[in-house]
């Protein structure tokens, strides 16, 4: 008998190899961009059930977000408002706009605003908010600018490498206690000199104010 | 160059006695030609009764109670087996071990025998590297599900992601992962690559056009000329060189894998050692059970001939006598060290209330059969040496039992003391590799060549060019 394969199946091998990593190349870079909380999580805006713009109470109205998230610093939990919240102002303000129809029924019958939730964790992560927010983390760090969002949708990715880039470098997102809710603060108006001063003041806070910053695994894997 | 003469009857006068002499490495051998037509009959003869009985039970083991047992305890978890606190480790480590040991003994017996050139090697080298193959097969299998969520195994590797989270490159579990994959890569290749001659030859042999196709391709284009064989045997040293340092470096990590923790009876600097020494013991076992028992069974009597088995024999009692010196110094260590919770756990392997039996079975066996091969008649045996190579797989088996389980059933607080008893799912998972593995021989030892038949060749004496009937001489070729 004679040979089986023709010569060019000598090639076979280097274009099978070839086609591979080819192959193998794309579905990892698919993988690198699609398959991660960066682009599956960041910029889901759900539509809610009340229109309640943040960026005309937190913004324009300048109301400060412990008003309505009035437990982020005594609680692990930043809490809704309940409903007699919105009607402080909203018995006064806008009291029949049919667009804060849900809000007074709320405030009524004791039922609560089907808000959809954006930020969430899964639950096997322990989260504080009090701990974060009095050691002056901002707000700022995990939801991005929300005083500018009219509907609010989720700015950052909040995976777990998000997280722990924060742990661990700390100093580089640190800022004084009462500025943690002024969302647009910063330390200087010139880049050059607030980054210089982030960094002075940021190993400052961590070692006075005793910032441990956990990364064992139980610090929120509990 | 004219030297002194010598006559024949003086060569006879000189040469040593017959007990000293080199024994052939193929007995009644007619010459090359005879060899590869005797080397390949197996692959192409038709396949007789004793391999379909010996197969179909193998292939039910592996098709039908391994992925029953494989599926069930990955959709379920590992509560379904019998591991828990505060045995966590439990038959899934052992029969890695012991998996990752039966591999150890085909590497040593293939790689080292070649590098120090002995000819006899030839003959058993391919069964030992095939034996290696599946069983590091069956032993990666084991890391891999125990971890209990299997869709995480890629945590294992270092590979960016969204978690931020990295390998621990200080532990030896991480470093076990590199070294298991590293050894299943390197003795497939070096399987493969030796198997390459011997497919050229069963292509050439081959009188149908798929059995042609199918060797033409696992052959790769040899021809045999001198630049392949060249790159050959380069290669080959190479692989053998590696697959020697992996034998050492997978059972010591296996080992550091122990002596990391602080658990009584793991806790100990011998383990690198002491895991090596048992893997490479263990395997001779096994080496045994498979080389008596294709003896009989392909007709191979004057291929591995009874000087071979000897041999093997010999490997394994040295090897046996540095297992007894390991578990003579574990006890003495025990005791000097003067430390109660090593005391106690060594003192419960043998007699404590559980697992004696265990402790027991392992002096009995690893230690006191094993003396039995210092006997010339016992290594003459074959029946004898097929069951003691069946009893040393047991005995290190339950080697590997005594000290996962025994160390940990009874830690440093009797108020976390428990025992471990494996469930069905353990025995059937052990079954099932057991079925693959032999699956995988039997398939093996059917249709690849089972044994070197270049190397054996090449160990002849006619490969010498000046032998009288060897070379490019006429007789030598096929009748």
């Amino acid at each position: 008998m004679s040979a089986i394969f023709p010569k060019w199946t000598n090639w076979l091998p280097l274009v099978l190899a070839l086609v591979a990593a080819l192959a193998g190349g794309a579905v990892t870079a698919g993988v690198a961009v699609y398959v991660t909380p960066k682009y599956y999580r960041v910029g889901y805006q759900p539509v809610q059930p009340v229109p309640f713009s943040h960026k005309v109470h937190a913004g324009q109205l300048g109301l400060d977000c412990r008003y309505c998230h009035s437990n982020v610093d005594k609680s692990w939990v930043a809490n809704i408002p309940s409903a007699s919240t919105c009607m402080n102002c909203h018995n006064q303000v806008l009291k029949d706009d049919p667009r804060l129809a849900i809000v007074r029924e709320s405030a009524t019958n004791n039922t609560p605003i089907p808000w959809v939730q954006i930020h969430i964790v899964p639950d096997y992560v322990y989260f504080n908010h009090s701990v974060h927010v009095n050691r002056g983390i901002s707000c700022v760090e995990c939801h991005g600018r929300v005083d500018q969002m009219d509907t609010v949708r989720q700015a950052k990715s909040l995976s777990m490498s998000f997280c722990l880039d924060c742990h661990r470098d700390p100093a580089a997102h640190i800022r004084p206690v009462d500025k943690v809710t002024d969302l647009g603060w910063q330390w200087d108006s010139d880049p050059a000199k607030a980054a210089k001063m982030q960094e002075i003041n940021g190993t400052k806070f961590v070692h006075d104010w005793k910032v441990e910053s956990l990364q064992s695994c139980s610090a929120c894997h509990r | 160059m004219a030297g002194p003469v010598i006559s024949a009857e003086e060569i006879k006068r000189l040469a040593p006695p017959e007990e000293f002499r080199a024994s052939p490495i193929v007995e009644g051998s007619k010459g090359l030609g005879w060899l590869t037509d005797r080397l390949s009959a197996f692959a192409e003869a038709k396949t007789p009764i004793w391999w379909w009985v010996a197969f179909l039970p193998a292939v039910f083991c592996a098709a039908v109670v391994f992925p029953i047992c494989l599926f069930y305890q990955v959709f379920t978890g590992v509560g379904v087996w019998g591991n828990n606190h505060p045995v966590m480790w439990g038959l899934d480590i052992v029969n890695f071990i012991w998996w990752v040991g039966v591999a150890h003994a085909g590497t040593l017996i293939s790689a080292l025998l070649f590098l120090t050139k002995q000819g006899w090697r030839t003959t058993i080298g391919r069964m030992a590297e095939a034996m290696t193959v599946f069983s590091v097969a069956m032993a990666g299998l084991y890391p891999a599900i125990h971890v209990g969520r299997a869709w995480f195994d890629w945590f294992m590797f270092p590979i960016p992601n969204s978690n931020g989270l990295w390998p621990q490159f200080r532990s030896p579990l991480m470093w076990d992962v590199f070294a298991v994959n590293t050894y299943l890569v390197v003795s497939t290749l070096f399987w493969f690559m030796g198997m390459i001659p011997d497919f050229a030859v069963l292509r050439d042999r081959s009188k149908t056009r798929l059995r042609k196709a199918i060797f033409s391709a696992l052959a790769m284009g040899w021809t045999g000329s001198a630049r392949h064989w060249h790159n050959y045997e380069k290669a080959y040293t190479v692989f053998a060189g590696l697959c020697t340092l992996l034998v050492f470096t997978v059972s010591s990590i296996v080992g550091l894998d122990f002596c990391t923790a602080q658990i009584a009876g793991w806790h100990a600097t011998i383990f690198p050692l002491y895991f090596v020494i048992g893997a490479v013991f263990c395997g001779f076992g096994m080496m045994l059970v498979l080389l008596i028992s294709l003896r009989k069974l392909c007709h191979l009597e004057d291929i591995i001939t009874k000087s071979h088995i000897d041999k093997v024999a010999k490997l394994t009692l040295v090897s046996g006598l540095v297992i007894a010196y390991i578990y003579l110094m574990e006890f003495f260590i025990a005791w000097y060290s003067g430390d109660p919770y090593e005391r106690w756990v060594f003192g419960h392997r043998l007699f404590g209330h559980t697992y004696c039996v265990m402790g027991w079975i392992l002096i009995g066996v690893n230690v006191v059969m094993t003396q039995l091969l210092w006997i010339k008649k016992v290594r003459s045996n074959l029946v004898l040496l097929f069951i003691i190579g069946v009893l040393i797989n047991i005995g290190m088996w339950t080697e590997r039992f005594v000290i996962v389980v025994g160390s940990l059933y009874q830690d440093f607080l009797p108020a976390n003391w428990g025992k471990y008893l494996p469930t069905r799912w353990d025995i059937g998972l052990y079954i099932g590799t057991l079925g693959a593995f032999f699956t995988l021989y039997l398939l093996f030892v059917k249709f690849l060549p089972m044994i070197a038949i270049s190397e054996v060749k090449g160990a002849m004496p006619e490969a010498d060019p000046h032998h009288p009937s060897g070379g490019a001489l006429k007789e030598a070729h096929h009748e």
